[in-house]
């Protein structure tokens, strides 16, 4: 058996992390390989097109109702889905309350110490959007995640969400290992997505592994709780998601250290695409009046 | 005789030697010689200690939950967080209390909420509000409660302050205090007495009905602030106000209760002993309610006497008369006293490190017993604390504050002195090297020292420690006789 590989998918909420995360790794099962997701997002929404259902019961709730985490199974929080995949959510509190970084942490070493991860290929976490604290770091410590795929779009704030996640993995790089396997992007049909995806790749010292393109199949499928996989296996979509599945098997464990820009860059690569136009310094701080007179 | 100026620069600019150029640069400004007729010490205070050194510092909680709320006998203190910070400063502190234990009063007992896992991670407001529950059930005479936060309270963001309003109005108006004393707030405890003489501010103070509150004054009323009854000492230093007619109204906080608290705004003289840990809540008393304060001195009877005289000069005759009365009463003692144990410890050298108001109070009391103090030191002390040092000290003292394990050491050993008065953590470094020891935090579970009883306690540990046959005995036999 190869080695396991651990791979995680970070990006800015909302970008289609858990959509394309569980998309692939439904194609990689496809292909044989036995898989693990460890959703990390105290919204516990990681592995419902897996499982087809609404949300999994989390390590941390299970481990509240009985007391602590010492008191559970593994058989309790560990759910299987589609093709086999297995699926386990960490959860986390309420917004407002408690502490979700720590939450991470706690699950994370509950699953390792209850082996969790015995005899399979892939263990993929599911990162909330931003690497907020300590805790949604875990996953690319030493000994996790060791490529991390990055779920982007032309969008602005999604590219800085990029940047700022690749800031992270070179944080841990050196001490844990963690590489950067790519950048995903997730198509929103903004201007010269392709191109600009590709340069802030570049940029990053990585390679936009795939272009996912806009379907509206995907849609779909969500409203069924299921992979595009599944739910229709020939559509075009479906190979979208294959390929890309490949691409990530096909990396077999390499990526590279990131270079993360500085926020002047970010907005000169913008620049240099037309999409952003040069700041004019004269308007700043001015109210509408003011700008009139 | 103690150090000369210069001889104290050499000597600390031979210890600096030890340290990385920067741990040097810093400490350096800690450490110090007192010069007759400079405003202070000439060191700087407050300030965070550095990486790798060894303070002999605590943390807020310290500062709160066992300095100034811990005593309130009849409240329940709760240690909020996980279970160490209240296991490990269990019952700590000699805070003598009369009452029944686990009835009415609950000085010595633990209650902690015990954080687990699950309680970050989910947040620990609801099982606070049970424990709240448990405690009114399981000891229903209890007074009041106090909610005393650990670090990771402040991190994980639990609103404790809703919770104590909540079962507050729950409990029909019960004082329920929440203290955000998280550890890793401030540089020392210090802070933590200032949180906490805040939230006395805004937690009882600001929430007393006066409708409800029948206290009746007299005009001799005054309150202890700042003596936490270590080995009886509020005791033996209360008697001594009651005896010049005064009526001891609180003692903030040693075997006090909060119906003290509550009543103390109507004192007509606030009587300060440690400055350092409630100087803020007697500040505010004189703001807002009017009420005065003085800072006396009860170690040793040339300041008890010159302290009792300044109280006294707050009220009318009667007292004043008073006054000279209870000295008069007390003068065979303290001749007895000082007739004993001077011969035996003239000219001795002590050196002291210790925190609150000790570092400069004590002092007194050693050289009415013909001792000199050659060199002192604060914990956790502010400027204001160096600037009343300088009543006490002599030119060419030694000064360091928040003195390093390796510094102690290496100034106890050019110095010689002959009682180094220090905490647990220094004690048997100390006598290790020879040097007899007396524990001045917690008296060495002696006491108390405060007061006329207090100092004839005070000389006879003093002797005991410097003149016990035993250090005759540390020379190796291998070694010739000097």
């Amino acid at each position: 058996m190869a080695a396991l590989r651990q791979i995680a998918f970070y990006g800015k909420g909302g970008i289609g992390k858990s959509t394309t995360s569980q998309n692939t790794l439904a194609a990689l099962a496809e292909m044989g390989q036995k898989i693990l997701i460890v959703g990390c997002d105290p919204k516990a929404d990681s592995t419902r097109l897996i499982l087809h259902a609404k949300a999994q019961d989390t390590v941390l709730s299970l481990a509240a109702e009985a007391g602590s985490v010492e008191d559970l199974e593994i058989e309790d929080v560990l759910k299987v889905g589609y093709r086999d995949i297995r699926c386990v959510e960490s959860g986390g509190p309420e917004p407002g309350v408690g502490c979700a970084g720590r939450g991470v942490i706690t699950s994370i070493n509950f699953l390792e110490e209850n082996g969790a991860y015995d005899g399979v290929d892939y263990v993929s976490y599911d990162v909330l959007g931003d690497v907020v604290c300590g805790g949604f770091a875990m996953p690319i410590r030493e000994n996790k995640a060791q490529e991390i795929y990055i779920v982007m779009s032309g969008e602005m704030m999604a590219m800085y969400a990029a940047n700022n996640i690749s800031k992270g993995i070179l944080k841990y790089a050196n001490s844990g290992g963690v590489r950067l396997g790519g950048l995903v992007c997730n198509e929103r049909q903004t201007d010269k997505e392709l191109e600009l995806a590709e340069a802030l790749a570049g940029k990053l010292g990585t390679k936009l592994i795939h272009f996912v393109p806009r379907d509206n199949i995907v849609q779909h499928a969500e409203l069924r709780r299921m992979t595009v996989i599944e739910y229709a296996p020939d559509s075009k979509q479906a190979g979208e998601y294959r390929s890309l599945a490949e691409k990530v098997h096909n990396n077999a464990g390499n990526g590279t250290i990131p270079t993360p820009i500085t926020m002047d860059e970010l907005e000169d690569l913008l620049m240099d695409f037309g999409i952003m136009k040069k700041e004019d310094e004269s308007v700043i701080g001015k109210t509408a009046a003011e700008l009139v007179a | 005789m103690s150090l000369t100026v210069e001889e104290n620069k050499a000597l600390i600019e031979e210890v600096l030697k030890a340290y990385p150029e920067k741990t040097a640069k810093k400490r350096a400004k800690h450490l110090g010689t007192f010069e007759d007729g400079k405003p202070d010490c000439g060191v700087k205070s407050n300030i965070k200690s550095l990486p790798g050194v060894m303070t002999i510092r605590g943390c807020a909680y310290a500062g709160s939950k066992g300095v100034v709320w811990g005593p309130i006998k009849d409240m329940i203190h709760i240690s909020h967080g996980p279970v160490g910070c209240g296991q490990y400063s269990w019952a700590s502190r000699r805070n003598y209390y009369i009452g029944e234990t686990g009835i009415d009063t609950f000085g010595t007992m633990q209650f902690t909420s015990d954080f687990q896992e699950k309680d970050i991670v989910f947040g620990g407001d609801k099982k606070l509000e049970k424990i709240i529950d448990e405690i009114e059930v399981l000891f229903p005479l209890n007074k009041g409660i106090t909610v005393q936060s650990e670090c990771p309270i402040g991190l994980i963001g639990d609103d404790i302050e809703a919770v104590s309003k909540k079962k507050a109005k729950e409990y029909e108006g019960k004082t329920i205090v929440p203290v955000r004393c998280e550890g890793f707030r401030g540089v020392s405890q210090s802070l933590g007495h200032h949180i906490a003489n805040d939230a006395v501010r805004d937690w009882v103070f600001d929430k007393v009905d006066p409708n409800k509150n029948v206290f009746e004054s007299s005009p001799y009323d005054v309150a202890i602030i700042g003596d936490y009854n270590i080995g009886g000492d509020a005791w033996s230093s209360r008697i001594l106000l009651e005896e010049m007619g005064l009526r001891v109204i609180a003692q903030w906080s040693g075997d006090g209760t909060i119906a003290e608290l509550e009543n103390t705004p109507k004192a007509k003289l606030n009587v300060l002993h440690c400055y350092r840990s409630m100087n803020y809540i007697s500040r505010h008393m004189e703001e807002k309610y009017g009420t005065p304060w003085v800072e006396y001195n009860f170690f040793g009877p040339t300041m008890i006497e010159k302290s009792l005289r300044e109280i006294a000069s707050h009220f009318d005759d009667t007292i004043k008369a008073n006054a000279e009365v209870v000295i008069a009463k007390y003068r065979k003692l303290i001749d007895e006293t000082i007739a004993k144990y001077k011969p035996r410890l003239q000219g001795k050298k002590v050196m002291l490190f210790v925190g609150g108001l000790r570092p400069r109070h004590v002092i007194g009391a050693y050289e009415d017993l013909g001792m000199e103090v050659v060199g002192t030191g604060y914990e956790f002390g502010h400027n204001d604390d160096y600037q009343r040092t300088t009543h006490y000290v002599k030119d060419g003292t030694l000064i360091y504050d928040d003195v390093t394990g390796y510094e102690f050491e290496k100034f106890v050993e050019k110095v010689q002195p002959d009682l180094v008065g220090s905490g647990i953590k220094e004690k048997y470094v100390f006598q290790k090297m020879g040097v007899p020891f007396r524990q001045m935090h917690s008296w060495d579970y002696s006491g108390p020292y405060h007061g006329y009883d207090g100092f004839a306690i005070f000389a006879r540990d003093m002797d005991m420690a410097i003149n016990s046959p035993v250090w005759s005995l540390t020379k190796a036999p291998w070694k010739k006789a000097a």
